[in-house]
């Protein structure tokens, strides 16, 4: 039995012995450099470019341009997919060319491309690449960028800067349940932009090779097929089967590397005008300029309650900063920071609306969470603000509310139906393991010794498992294993999980299984991995992979067996007649697929399983949950913030492997932590980036990580066979808000009542200290 | 970034105005500044300016806008340092008459674009304060000495 079990990771041997290979760690015979002129400004028009000095410089094979991009007639690219391909509405969808020609619309946007020698040469021929702009007045706020005042990005766009709205639940019956509330709360909540910032940056070769008419690209990405679909089909305009994407090793993607990037395409045509592999890769601040970003919510939400505290009603009107594009996958995060809203808790009514907007900042897309953390942040926020309001404490008020497990499967009123889930449960665990009834003590132990001590108890719900799926399983001759995975791991543990999988259904010792990932040319199909989808869609098609070979293997087995195939049964890697104690194991049948003649004539040459798996839209996804009690502790003179206590009580559904669910979910929490206390990437009015490097864009560290203690509950998914529930993004969904409310816990009765993300600590002195001044001022008016 | 200052020089108004129109007088004066070469609407320029990791050779061009002769003029300028970025920036420059010689008054308001930008506002802001602050530190003293 190997599932299950907290199998050591087959791939950090590797990994942790620098045998990695990652893109840069590539070098093709010949190949030859990249740089890219990117533009200062946040919307300019391109009057000229003047490459002639660049052209001249030492080493320099080719400058090319959006003219040069035009004239070979390369596509630009639309976004993924649109809001109306999941039933929302059409929306205004641009097209992105790999270099713009004649106007830039956000800071980093790509200009030129110089291809050299060396990556150093090509970087200083960019630098003297003379670009005139002929600058226009930019907007960087979504809510700005309504004004009817406001610069316009894309003028053919019927709505202005408004690219699309989505509306969710009824506002008819939601403004009867606000007339009859005993209380409302409001207040406005921002989810500022985050960089992804993986810790390998984007980078990619291109190879075309002339003889074949063929192109290679070895790229970062969590999803080749899609990449290739993409640059194939839009931006190339050739046959699938003449480009093969490779994505080797991958240093993290978080989401930016689910969709391909402009020099994704740009490094294949530059190889194809040139007659060399071009390789780029991205420096640390070229990627923090041109890097998609996640998050860029503010949403305006109140909630309406009755006088013992459960909820009528939920209000929330939200504006996500699209950036300059609708590019990539920017369409989940729309849907699903609206639909989670309701989070964990009975919510009669809803009206729910979130409009998408151009402004001259970089393009939004998925980051780890996409959405899901804006909408647990909103309700979990309001959830204390009611509580606070109500006198009530905040794990009594969420009592009040939750789903109970009896009424499973729920319509959450916003289009989602949970299947499964036991949300009360999982508080009273986690307030258990959180030594809750402690916290008085611990609270005055804080005092003395000059500190303030808050805490808080928060919920959360994902939803994972979109689009299908395929998985591969092949036999050798010599009776070891490939899997061909449609998913693609970049940190998630596939090599291990997916073969403990394949182990235990057929018996092979894991050391005699392969996994195979990445590679268009190897893969048939797969959508690579995001979304926390590959434990529910990896493992039920490679779940039906292995029946389709044991399939095919019983068939052998009982021309070898010499009996009728209804009389062959499997199990513990060996076939049985159901009548003799004969039997063959899968291994040894596996061989006879490979022999150059015999039984095997009447059967396909060679033994593989193929399975294939669905999600969402069309079939039911997961939805994984989970509790955090989270207590802190802020020293009051300087707004300095310590995480005491961190504890996740998370439901996975069946957990495939515990060590990689609790390393998911550390991780998580780390990019939770990371937006909650310190991460945003802030542009200034004029639309300059002035968080572009590591000394402005606060990255969480060690010092910042609490321990962070974690249980795991299985209630089984009832959506998929392995009853699974993703656990890739959990960390990041609840983490924001139940660090915001333990702070506010801490300093409410100094009189703060409201703080936004990052909470640093300068801004929480400063929330402390306009708090007292509004008392001083109010004392002054008393007497 | 926006600063404001004034300094007192102990010299009549014409002569200070002068002054503040001669070409040598602002080479000598804007930091960095090793050509300053007279065109039609003003100047073009050559600037070398050091802000944290990144030093960038500007080429750019110089105004004189709405000029008042001799009470005040608007000092303007926009400089390209490649794949530095830019710079951008002007002074409001007015003169005061006194007994005993002449009040300078300035507002100066600078913005950076591109890498320059990506240093982040607190490394830009008290840089341009710096070159600011020299530009009339040695616009005075040049005054003073003549």
């Amino acid at each position: 039995m190997t599932i299950a079990k907290p199998a050591l990771r087959i791939e950090d041997r590797r990994f942790l012995t620098g045998q990695g290979r990652y893109v840069d760690d590539i070098a093709l015979p010949r190949q030859c450099h990249a740089a890219m002129v990117l533009s200062p400004h946040a919307h300019a028009d391109i009057v000229s470019i003047d490459t002639s000095e660049a052209e001249a410089m030492p080493g320099v094979l080719a400058v090319l341009t959006g003219h040069d991009v035009a004239a070979d007639g390369l596509g630009s690219v639309p976004p993924f997919f649109m809001p109306e391909l999941w039933g929302g509405p059409p929306g205004y969808a641009t097209m992105r060319p790999l270099l713009v020609m004649d106007r830039v619309r956000f800071v980093g946007e790509r200009v030129a491309m110089v291809i050299a020698e060396t990556a150093d040469q090509a970087r200083s021929a960019a630098d003297a690449v003379m670009v005139d702009y002929a600058e226009r007045p930019a907007v960087v706020d979504a809510q700005a960028a309504l004004d009817p005042k406001a610069p316009v990005l894309w003028e053919d766009c019927p709505t202005g800067n408004r690219s699309v709205t989505l509306k969710f639940g009824d506002a008819e019956q939601t403004a009867k349940a606000f007339e009859a509330a005993h209380v409302v709360v409001q207040r406005r909540f921002v989810s500022g932009r985050v960089a992804p910032f993986s810790l390998e940056p984007r980078g990619c070769i291109g190879d075309y090779n002339a003889g074949e008419d063929h192109y290679t690209l070895h790229t970062s990405s969590q999803d080749p097929h899609g990449f290739r679909r993409i640059l194939a089909s839009l931006v190339l305009n050739i046959p699938e089967a003449s480009l093969r994407v490779i994505s080797p090793d991958v240093g993290g993607g978080f989401g930016l590397k689910a969709h391909m990037h402009p020099e994704d395409g740009l490094v294949l045509w530059a190889s194809r005008r040139v007659g060399r592999p071009v390789k780029w890769i991205a420096t640390r601040s070229e990627a923090m300029q041109t890097d998609t970003q996640g998050r860029g919510q503010t949403a305006h939400a109140e909630m309406a309650l009755d006088a013992a505290g459960r909820i009528l009603g939920l209000r929330v009107r939200a504006y996500h900063n699209l950036g300059a594009y609708f590019w990539g996958t920017a369409t989940p995060p729309l849907f699903f920071s609206m639909q989670l809203l309701p989070g964990t808790y009975v919510i009669p009514a809803v009206n729910l609306e979130t409009n998408a907007v151009f402004t001259n900042i970089a393009p939004l897309s998925v980051y780890r969470g996409a959405g899901r953390p804006e909408a647990a942040f909103v309700i979990e926020r309001l959830m204390d603000e009611a509580a606070s309001t109500l006198r009530l404490d905040p794990r009594e008020i969420r009592a009040r509310n939750y789903v109970s497990p009896e009424q499973m499967p729920y319509a959450n009123g916003a289009g989602l139906t949970y299947d499964s889930g036991d949300f009360p449960r999982l508080a009273n665990e986690c307030a258990e393991l959180a030594d809750w009834d402690g916290f008085a003590a611990r609270r005055v132990a804080s005092e003395r010794a000059g500190r303030l001590r808050g805490r808080s108890i928060t919920s959360y719900i994902e939803v994972a498992g979109v689009m299908n799926e395929r998985m591969e399983i092949r036999f050798d001759p010599s009776g070891t294993l490939t899997i061909l995975a449609g998913t693609h791991s970049h940190g998630q543990g596939h090599a291990t999980v997916f073969s403990q999988l394949v182990s235990e259904w057929l018996s092979i010792d894991m050391k005699d299984i392969r996994y195979v990932q990445g590679d268009t040319d190897k893969v048939l199909i797969g959508r690579g991995t995001f979304a926390a989808r590959s434990s529910m869609l990896g493992g039920t098609a490679l779940r039906k992979a292995a029946d389709d070979l044991i399939l095919k293997a019983s068939k052998m087995a009982a021309v070898l067996l010499k009996v009728e195939e209804s009389d062959i049964e499997f199990a513990d890697g060996l076939f049985r007649t159901r009548n003799s104690n004969q039997t063959i194991s899968l291994k040894e049948v596996a061989r006879f697929f490979y022999l150059p003649a015999g039984p095997v004539m009447r059967f396909s040459l060679g033994l593989y399983g193929e399975g294939t798996s669905a999600g969402k839209p069309g079939a039911q996804p997961n939805f994984p949950n989970g509790c955090q009690v989270c207590e802190v502790e802020v020293t009051p003179e300087t707004g300095e913030i310590h995480i005491d206590r961190f504890i996740c009580v998370d439901d996975v559904g069946r957990a495939l492997n515990p060590m990689i669910c609790e390393g998911q979910i550390h991780g998580g929490c780390a990019q939770g932590i990371g937006q909650a206390l310190c991460e945003e990437m802030v542009y200034d009015e004029s639309g300059q980036l002035t968080t572009g490097s590591l000394m402005d864009y606060c990255l969480p560290r060690a010092e910042h990580m609490p321990f962070i203690q974690s249980k795991l509950i299985e209630i089984p998914s009832a959506t998929n066979v392995l009853g699974v529930k993703g656990i890739g993004e959990s960390g990041t969904i609840g983490t924001p808000a139940a660090i915001v409310n333990a702070i506010l816990d801490a300093v409410r009765p100094l009189g703060v009542t409201d703080l936004q993300m990052p909470v640093t600590a300068g801004r929480l002195w400063d929330a402390i200290h306009s708090a007292a001044s509004q008392r001083d001022e109010m004392k002054g008016r008393q007497s | 970034m926006n600063l404001e200052g004034s300094f007192f020089v102990p010299r009549p108004r014409a002569q200070v105005w002068a002054l503040i129109n001669d070409p040598e007088v602002l080479r000598q004066a804007i930091p960095g500044c090793q050509t300053l070469e007279a065109v039609d609407d003003g100047y073009t320029a050559t600037v070398t300016v050091s802000i944290g990791p990144v030093k960038a050779k500007f080429s750019g061009r110089v105004q004189l806008l709405d000029v008042q002769a001799p009470e005040s003029y608007r000092i303007a300028g926009e400089g390209n340092g490649g794949i530095a970025g830019f710079a951008k920036g002007g002074a409001n420059v007015r003169l005061q008459e006194q007994d005993d010689g002449t009040m300078v008054h300035y507002a100066v308001d600078a913005s950076v674009g591109g890498k320059l930008a990506q240093l982040g506002g607190r490394l830009i802001e008290s840089t341009s304060r710096k070159l600011s602050q020299q530009f009339f530190d040695r616009i005075s003293d040049i005054a003073t000495a003549a």
